[in-house]
């Protein structure tokens, strides 16, 4: 085909295509114009029902459950893949040594590390409330757990990668990652056992103060404890990958 | 009031869109998508979805960037290695 054929081609299905999107976008209801039912029946019902003013949390990890359980081992078998691929790559490069030997990229500056040493705490905190509070105010398991990983990450930029590895001992981050993935299945157990169905939230929500929701908060710690887990454990397999060299010339 | 702030936002979310695609260098490329990450998350809180927003900011702004930055080292590492060595490519 021609570049001249090419182009008419392009401008008929642009025009087209433009023609089509004009026609769906006059049709789309008013700005902020909301007819989801089930939206307004959640917000209704998470309070009286559960004690929990986290509307979306009670969707996520109650009403919906199963599908946050299918997600987490998403997350979970995920890690697997990216450290088995890591993992092979290292023993090739074990192998090949004595290449990149006495090469040592400049450390992390004087204000960085200040910086890194003043946020660890801070953002540790951060991720424990925004776990702890996951069922009242938004946040939760998966982002906290985030967070808590990343205070993980600042520990590193600070005190560099010998420290980060000391306090991250590979089989405690590995148990706390399958902890908590287990222990959002171990929570729909329980429903299995103390209620009716799999995953059905089998402690009294309680009226008021932080534990309430039932199992929302339980789950939303064995979220957080795998997510946390996990992203350290990518973090910290890309850090030994990146730094195996400098390290061992040292 | 809302509505100016949105829209101001939205217009942000574009300029940074195309930033991110503007910007060629794959390093510099994660640090400004880092920042598009956080015009996102606050377009998500300006249309008060402030669970999302905070999923955004730490998927988009923190772990995606770290993971492409990383990946890159490891990426220019293995090259690096490789022509050090003489190895085949």
């Amino acid at each position: 085909m021609s570049r001249r054929a090419r182009f008419v081609l392009f401008a008929i299905s642009a025009v087209g295509a433009a023609g089509l999107l004009a026609w769906a976008f006059a049709g789309l209801p008013e700005f902020g114009d909301y007819q989801g039912r089930y939206g307004r029946i959640v917000a209704a019902s998470a309070v009286p029902d559960r004690s929990a003013t986290e509307a979306v949390a009670v969707t996520v990890f109650d009403y919906r459950a199963l599908d946050t359980l299918g997600e987490e081992f998403i997350l979970f078998v995920s890690v697997f893949g990216v450290l088995a691929l890591l993992r092979i790559h290292r023993g090739e490069r074990e192998r090949g040594r004595a290449v990149g030997e006495g090469r040592r990229g400049p450390g992390p500056s004087e204000s960085l590390r200040l910086a890194g040493r003043l946020l660890v705490a801070p953002v540790l905190l951060l991720g424990i409330y925004i776990v702890s509070h996951g069922h009242l105010t938004p946040g939760g398991g998966f982002q906290g757990g985030v967070v808590l990983g990343t205070a993980m990450f600042l520990l590193f930029l600070s005190a560099g990668y010998l420290a980060f590895k000391r306090v991250r001992p590979v089989s405690v981050v590995e148990a706390v990652e399958a902890g908590g993935a287990a222990g959002f299945a171990l929570i729909g157990v329980g429903g299995l056992l103390l209620g009716a169905v799999f995953l059905e939230n089998f402690i009294s929500p309680g009226k008021s103060g932080l534990l309430t929701g039932g199992t929302i908060p339980l789950s939303n710690a064995a979220v957080g404890l795998e997510v946390a887990g996990a992203l350290i454990m990518i973090l910290s397999e890309f850090l030994d990958q990146r730094l195996l060299v400098r390290e061992r010339s040292r | 009031m809302t509505t100016a702030l949105q829209a101001t936002i939205l217009v942000l979310v574009a300029a940074g869109g195309l930033a991110v695609v503007v910007t060629r260098e794959p390093a510099k490329q994660a640090a400004v998508s880092s920042i598009f990450g956080l015009l996102l998350a606050a377009l998500f809180f300006s249309y008060q979805a402030p669970d999302v927003a905070l999923s955004q900011i730490v998927v988009g702004s923190v772990a995606v960037p770290a993971m492409i930055l990383l990946a890159l080292a490891k990426v220019r590492e293995g090259d690096r290695e490789r022509e050090g060595s003489g190895e085949e490519p």
